[in-house]
């Protein structure tokens, strides 16, 4: 047995001294600051504080394009352990604004790595910090809750990142879909025999997505988050599903005046995370902003028709308002809240049926998808089969 | 779901006494459930052989049976209590085991006794390899391709060749239907796969040898799975063991959560691990799921899995905060996970997956140093004694505070030594896996070896190797430091340096960098485990410290007083302590006290965030414990530090943390000191006109000798301040006495060898009691069943003592007093007497619990250790008779007619060890303690109790067959009475030449056998140790004879002794053992001995009060 390669590589970096630590200051919007060393690139950056609890998968959540414009902190404290590899990206990029860490690994284990953590955030400009009380900074979040936060290696005067860290945009209120969103139309063959046609309205889906549903003999089409009923309706789709993403939902008028399109279309639709709250919304629900949000992979959530807890991948810092245990009339039919998290009760899926009591439409608040995240929910996908397959689900 | 309403009592097996493999993690687990089904209004029927646990106190049980854990007391109780079910998956695999023979015996079904917990059907699944390989083979997990480890079985070396050629060397060979491993072996090579498969065909019956690849040095990972009723199923906490494939969990170095997993890798590992316990059936309750993983290619292998809460489950429980055994015990009698609450949020319910934001370490407790001749190889066969925890933010200050929890310097990282090895020389010992591994590759490290070749030597994950290094840098640093700036003060103890540490490499005194460090300001913090990475506020104020920035501890009003527990298990010191730490909280949280913990044991019920109103997870050092009373000082008022109920490790710290201006309550450190100074002591006695036998002290061999020849031979000799007779041993002359100071380490004036002489054939008396300044309570007085010269750790003892007369307790009693007040005692104290003729000796005397109020606090229906806290807290006697904790009249020397014989029976762990060589250790007992654990047999006649106590201690007595005797001269009129006894009940009596010519003279039909230095007769006649090999013994009788030159028994007696232990036959070694045989071996002539439980025997004992 021979030690991965990239072993010696970082065994070669560990040899030497540790490189003198450049210093880093981290300010919230309320005034508390932290001070830490430089941890990928240097420079200076902003965004909404928030924490995820997942002790696995720092790859796939810092590619997953939710976290757009938020600086996350790992509660974690040992990071970048097994490096950075070519198979766990969720999207094209890093979309993390920033990354607060206690202990970023000095060398990765994996044979399956191509590179470190470190050199990857500095390759995409990534600014980071770490050692700091990332407890101490994540108990402030739970009980102010989330909120602007400002990293620097350039400023080293707390009021003067504080400064600037005030006239940075406020979450609440935000539209990003258009930051995150493709280009153009993608298609992702199905696997095996094709057995339907998923038009995929790109409000920053992760690449697991696609995967899941082509595993199970779905071409997939990624629209981009402006399209129109027609663009959908040019794929012929199956169904419709609307992906997670960052930013406010109330601020994304134009998902949910599509999406009342679809459901007007009757197609079957099924969405994820931001795909739930535009749904949400479609249904004439409302939604709000969680005060410190679920962002982690061991989130409770009970699916109500089951009777059954899912351990679940959550990302979310918005969520429905809408009524547990009493089904609410829509013009598609009755609509109702399918899933709730154990821990709170926030909302975590909706379903509609319609007059003969049949599924069309559904969505959930977490990431069935995982990735990262344990796969308790992967039923959901089939279960999206069954409702463009017509089959009572 | 809830509650199942269709049953109504429980019956809940423990796991016996603590033997290596099998600790107090199962009382912490099993006083959970009992607790739990308590509160959740079940009836609870508890059977468990170990006084010295927190489940067996009465409270925990509607009725507490401290019998046997063996099928027939097993019947008699289910027969008397009929429970509705049994809940066998808490108590270890002795619960289990128990389980299973009782429903293939028909039992369960004949009282209609339903399993809970796990079925009987998964049990076997899980237990049988070839159908749970078969499992893990047809599991259909979408995208995770976990198997088993390919084999071939083969016939011919020819075939045994080509699987080789395709499963690739190291190969594993085992020969079909051998027992124990026999003719098994690992071929790294050709040569070596011919030779050792060669031997296994022939070894194996039906000539055939399974070949298989060898997983050794893969990593290895464990998870802890938690299913309920409704198929809900959670991962409790992942390990990740430091040391790689080869070396059982149990002795790893183990840490959670894993460090080194992708989550693509973990999420496989995850989803493997719930199908495996689905298609295995662990419907309710916990279970573990072993996985290797090899690190080149990612492939995955389920090594095996428990179907209930194990040693792991109690380490995952406190190390994530989630109560295992709790939940457990709860999803068995009907509660989904989610209509569980998480009692550390107080909000969240348990159908969660805890998430750590701190890394845990766990390192073994080793005794090697017990056993010298054994083999400190580590391999698949568990020989750890204890272990301890530690939580820290980063690995290496987790690292480091594990280390020093272990108490073993040995053990700890030594940045100063002169390295004399070469690197190859180190590179190649830390390639064998062993006690001491990791202080030695930090040698090699400092050495100059690179990671990649400690990482190719062992075979541990290179990011540890890499922590390793950080480790080293970091100790560089400080060392080669102009000036010791606090940042680097900081840096080093956030790395897990030691103020010790950092005094040794900066030359200076600990207290010097301990003052500069606080000068800097720099203290830990206490954070809080919470299950949840600070996702919701904890309302557990459970605690660990680290070098970050913000604390949590929160302010509180009340007095607190902070109680020392015990550390790691290790013989000697183990759950004993830890039953009298708990005991302690209990009292003082009644008596309105804010009860603060510390301790880093992780098997232990103290170390449950339940136990106390605070839990401080923390190395019992100098250091932490005062960073704790710093912390606990500024967060309210301190009563004082309570450190006699913890053993030696809190008492060693008494005087230094008094001396740093620690309230230290009860006893004080002054107090003790002059108990454990032997000169101070002996003019103490001497003063009170009591006897000693007589003792001197050395420094030198000359010395030594000098008071032996004084004294007179044979003599005591040992180190000052022990516990659990470390180096102790009887000499019998000058040669061994010279040999005894040439091995003895640490020999210094300031500790100086102790030599007493050694009253020979004399009664040892153990009396545990309790002084508060004017009253003296004695607890209990234990007569020992072996003769002085067997540590009392041991040794078996009754309660009450069946020899003594009146004049004696009396004598005792007074002794005890003045010795009590003349130290100046306020609490507990343990006195061994010894009775030689009619003349009592003070052999020594402990300021202190003892390993004996367990067994005392339980054969009396009185709990010592929590009179024992309150006095320690200014509390008289005399309150506490009136408030019902004592007994309001007399006390545990009152002889009362209705009270039970209680016999401790310790049980010894020669079974586990062998020589590098092979060979089995000595099993014979001595001044040293070797055992780990103690059993208690009750019955209201010595007879039976006695019987009991060697029932539930695996040396069950028989009722006919053939009894074996080999005694020595001395003892051969001692013996002739009871083995003639043996004779007229029907036993065939085989003895050796000497021993059966007296018996002759006394009428005993008698056949002689051949010593084993004899060998094999001409006509095949076998010698002793062949024939108790075969199975033809069932009792064994061998006295020592003698002493060779370096005072070690005879070479036949060993392999007598050491045959005994390996076949599993019962083994007396000395007379008085042999009579109370006898008695036990009557008394089941008679049928086996009724059961009764501690409620009944304690209800008949407070009615007959005076």
């Amino acid at each position: 047995m021979s030690a991965p390669p990239a072993q010696d590589n970082s065994n070669e970096a560990s040899a030497g001294t540790a490189r003198s630590p450049i210093p880093a200051l981290l300010v919230l919007e309320d005034g508390r600051s932290f001070r830490g060393t430089s941890f990928g690139a240097t420079g200076e950056t902003f965004g909404e504080a928030v924490f995820s609890t997942a002790m696995t998968g720092y790859q796939e959540t810092l590619t997953d394009p939710s976290y757009h414009r938020q600086v996350l902190i790992a509660t974690a404290p040992h990071i970048g352990n097994t490096g950075w590899n070519e198979q766990d990206n969720e999207s094209r990029r890093i979309w993390v604004a920033g990354y607060v860490v206690r202990d970023p690994s000095r060398m990765h284990s994996s044979w399956r790595a191509s590179g470190s953590l470190d050199d990857e955030l500095r390759r995409q400009g990534i600014v980071g910090i770490a050692d700091l009380d990332t407890r101490a900074l994540t108990r402030h979040i739970r009980e102010n809750g989330a909120m602007r936060v400002g990293l620097s290696t350039i400023e080293t005067d707390p009021q003067k990142l504080l400064a600037r860290v005030l006239e940075t945009q406020p979450m609440l209120g935000a539209d990003l879909v258009a930051d995150v969103t493709v280009a153009s139309k993608q298609i992702i063959a199905a696997v095996g025999t094709k057995r339907f046609t998923v038009a995929a309205i790109d409000l920053g889906i992760k690449d697991m997505t696609p995967t899941r549903l082509a595993q199970r003999g779905i071409e997939v089409h990624v629209l981009p988050a402006a399209s129109t009923l027609d663009d959908v309706t040019a794929v012929s789709p199956d169904g419709v599903f609307f992906s997670n993403g960052p930013g406010d939902p109330a601020a994304a008028g134009r998902a949910v005046d599509l999406l009342t399109e679809i459901l007007d279309a009757g197609l079957p639709y099924f969405g994820i995370c931001f795909g739930n709250q535009i749904f949400g919304r479609a249904l004439g629900f409302d939604t709000y902003k969680l005060k410190y949000g679920h962002r982690g992979i061991n989130q409770p959530v009970m699916d109500l028709a089951r009777g059954t807890v899912e351990i679940t991948a959550q990302n979310h810092g918005f969520a429905v308002d809408a009524p547990l245990g009493q089904p609410v009339t829509t013009r598609w039919g009755t609509a109702r809240v399918s899933h709730v998290c154990l821990n709170d009760d926030v909302v975590e899926g909706l379903e509609l049926r319609n007059a003969s009591g049949r599924l069309t439409a559904f969505a959930v608040q977490y990431h069935p998808e995982a990735a990262a995240g344990p796969h308790d929910a992967d039923y959901l996908f089939d279960r999206f089969i069954d409702v463009m397959a017509g089959k009572d689900a | 779901m809830p509650r199942r309403t269709d049953i109504s009592s429980i019956m809940v097996i423990g796991s016996g006494p603590i033997v290596i493999g099998q600790a107090c993690e199962f009382d912490y687990s099993g006083t959970q459930a009992c607790r739990v089904l308590r509160e959740e209004g079940f009836r609870v029927i508890l059977v468990n052989s170990n006084p010295a646990t927190i489940m067996t106190d009465p409270e925990y049980a509607d009725a507490t049976y401290v019998e046997p854990i063996r099928p027939e007391y097993l019947e008699q109780i289910i027969a008397t209590e009929r429970p509705d079910a049994l809940l066998a998956t808490l108590g270890g695999q002795t619960a289990l085991n128990a389980a299973m023979t009782l429903f293939k015996s028909g039992v369960l079904e004949r009282y209609g006794v339903e399993l809970i917990g796990a079925s009987v059907d998964a049990i076997e699944k899980a237990e049988n390899r070839l159908e749970f390989n078969q499992i893990v083979t047809s599991l259909k997990v979408p995208g995770a391709d976990a198997g088993v480890a390919r084999s071939r079985i083969c016939q011919v070396m020819d075939e045994v060749l080509a699987a080789a050629g395709i499963l690739g060397y190291p190969i594993v060979v085992r020969p079909s239907f051998t027992m124990g491993g026999l003719g098994s072996g690992i071929a790294y090579n050709q040569e070596e796969l011919i030779r050792i498969a060669g031997a296994g065909l022939s070894a194996s019956p039906v000539t055939e040898v399974l070949i298989e690849e060898s997983i050794i040095g893969w990593k290895e990972f464990e998870l802890e799975v938690m299913r309920d009723g409704s198929d809900n199923v959670v991962i409790v906490c992942s390990i990740e063991n430091l040391d790689p494939m080869g070396v059982h969990t149990g002795d790893s170095i183990t840490v959670a959560p894993a460090m080194t997993l992708t989550d693509r890798e973990y999420q496989a590992m995850r989803d493997v691990a719930i199908a495996v316990t689905r298609a295995v059936g662990v419907e309710t309750g916990g279970c573990n799921v072993q996985f290797a993983l090899n690190p080149v290619d990612g492939r995955l292998i389920v090594v095996e899995m428990n179907p209930r809460v194990s040693r792991s489950s109690a380490l995952a429980s406190k190390a994530t905060g989630f109560p295992i055994a709790k939940i457990a015990a709860k999803v068995a009698v009907g509660y989904t996970l989610d209509e569980i609450l998480n009692d550390i949020t107080g909000e969240t319910p348990a159908s969660f997956e805890p998430s750590l934001d701190y890394v845990v370490v766990k390192c073994p407790r080793f005794a090697f140093e017990k056993f010298p001749t054994a083999d400190s190889t580590l391999t698949t066969h568990m020989k750890s004694v204890g272990e301890a925890m530690a939580i820290g933010r980063s690995f290496t200050e987790a690292l480091g505070k594990a280390l020093r929890s272990l108490e073993d310097p040995a053990a700890l990282f030594d940045f100063t030594r002169p390295i004399i090895e070469s690197v190859d020389e180190l590179l190649r010992r830390i390639a064998r896996p062993h006690d001491h591994r990791l202080a030695l590759i930090m040698q090699a490290l400092r050495a100059g070896a690179t990671s990649a070749q400690v990482v190719e030597a062992t075979r541990i994950d290179p990011w540890f190797v890499d922590q390793l290094q950080l480790i080293r840098e970091t100790a560089d640093q400080v060392c080669s430091a102009p000036e010791l700036t606090g940042g680097l003060m900081r840096l080093s103890k956030r790395h897990g340096l030691s103020d010790d540490q950092i005094a040794d490499l900066r030359n200076l005194s600990p207290d010097v960098v301990r003052g500069l460090r606080w000068a800097f300001g720099i203290r830990p913090v206490y954070k809080t485990v919470d299950t949840c990475a600070a996702e919701f506020a904890a309302r557990t104020p459970y605690h660990y410290s680290s070098y970050d920035e913000e604390t949590e501890v929160e302010p509180r009003a009340r007095p607190a007083v902070i109680i020392l527990g015990s550390g790691p298990n290790r013989i000697g010191q183990g759950i004993e302590f830890d039953y009298s730490c708990v005991h302690a909280a209990m009292a003082l949280r009644d008596a309105g006290y804010e009860t603060v913990m510390v301790n880093c044991n992780p098997e232990t019920v103290s170390t449950d965030y339940d136990t106390t109103d605070r839990l401080y997870f923390e190395p019992l050092t100098l250091e932490d414990v005062l960073e704790v009373v710093h912390a606990e000082l500024a967060a309210g008022p301190v009563a004082g530090v309570l450190v006699q109920l913890g053993g030696q490790t809190p008492l060693k710290l008494a005087q230094a943390l008094k001396d740093r201006g620690v309230h230290i309550v009860g006893t004080s450190p002054e107090a003790i000191h002059l108990a454990e100074d032997r000169g101070e002591f002996g003019a103490l006695l001497s003063a009170a006109g009591l006897l000693s036998p007589q003792h001197g002290t050395a420094v030198s061999a000359g010395q030594a000798l000098a008071v032996a020849h004084t004294i007179g031979y044979p003599v005591l000799v040992r180190p000052s301040y022990v516990l659990g007779g470390r180096g102790m041993e009887i000499v019998y002359d000058d040669a061994s006495l010279v040999s005894y100071i040439q091995r003895a380490t640490e020999i210094d004036p300031s500790h100086p060898v102790l030599v007493d002489r050694f009253l020979d054939d004399a009664i040892e008396i153990d009396i545990d009691a309790l002084f508060d300044g004017t009253e003296l309570y004695i607890g209990g007085v234990m007569e020992h069943i072996e003769e002085a010269g067997i540590h009392s750790g041991d040794s078996a003892c009754t309660l009450p003592p069946i020899t003594l007369g009146t004049e004696t307790i009396d004598q005792i009693r007074s002794s005890t007093e003045i010795i009590a007040k003349r130290i100046g005692v306020k609490g507990l104290i343990n006195i061994q007497y010894a009775l030689l003729g009619d003349v009592l000796y003070v052999l020594e005397a402990n300021p202190r619990s003892s390993r004996t109020v367990p067994f005392v606090s339980k054969a009396t229906g009185t709990p010592l250790a929590k009179a024992a806290a309150r006095i320690s807290l200014g509390a008289m006697i005399a309150e506490l008779r009136s408030e019902g904790m004592l007994r309001s009249g007399g006390d545990g020397a009152t002889a009362l007619a209705s009270a039970p014989i209680a016999v401790k029976e310790a049980v010894l762990p020669f079974n586990r060890f062998r020589s590098p060589e092979g060979v089995g250790v000595d099993p014979l007992l001595g001044p040293e303690m070797r055992s780990t654990g103690e059993v208690m047999g009750l019955d209201a006649a010595f007879g039976p109790a006695f019987a009991k106590s060697q029932a539930a201690s695996f040396s069950a007595l028989p009722t006919t067959g053939t009894v074996f005797v080999s005694v020595a001269n001395r003892d051969k009129r001692h013996a002739i009475f009871p083995i003639k006894r043996l004779a007229d009940l029907g036993f065939r009596i085989l003895a050796t030449e000497g021993t059966a010519q007296v018996l002759r003279r006394h009428d005993v039909a008698v056949t002689v056998l051949r010593k084993a230095s004899q060998g094999p007769g001409p006509n095949g006649e076998l010698t002793v140790v062949q024939a108790i090999a075969a199975g033809e013994i069932d009792l064994v009788v061998n006295t020592p004879h003698g002493h060779s030159l370096h005072g070690s028994p005879r070479q036949d007696g060993w392999e007598i002794r050491g045959a005994a232990i390996r076949a599993g036959v019962p083994c007396v070694t000395t007379t008085q053992a042999l009579a109370a045989c006898v008695q036990g071996v009557e008394s089941l002539r008679q049928g086996t001995p009724g059961v009764r439980s501690l409620q009944s025997w304690n209800a008949a004992i407070q009615a007959d009060l005076p």
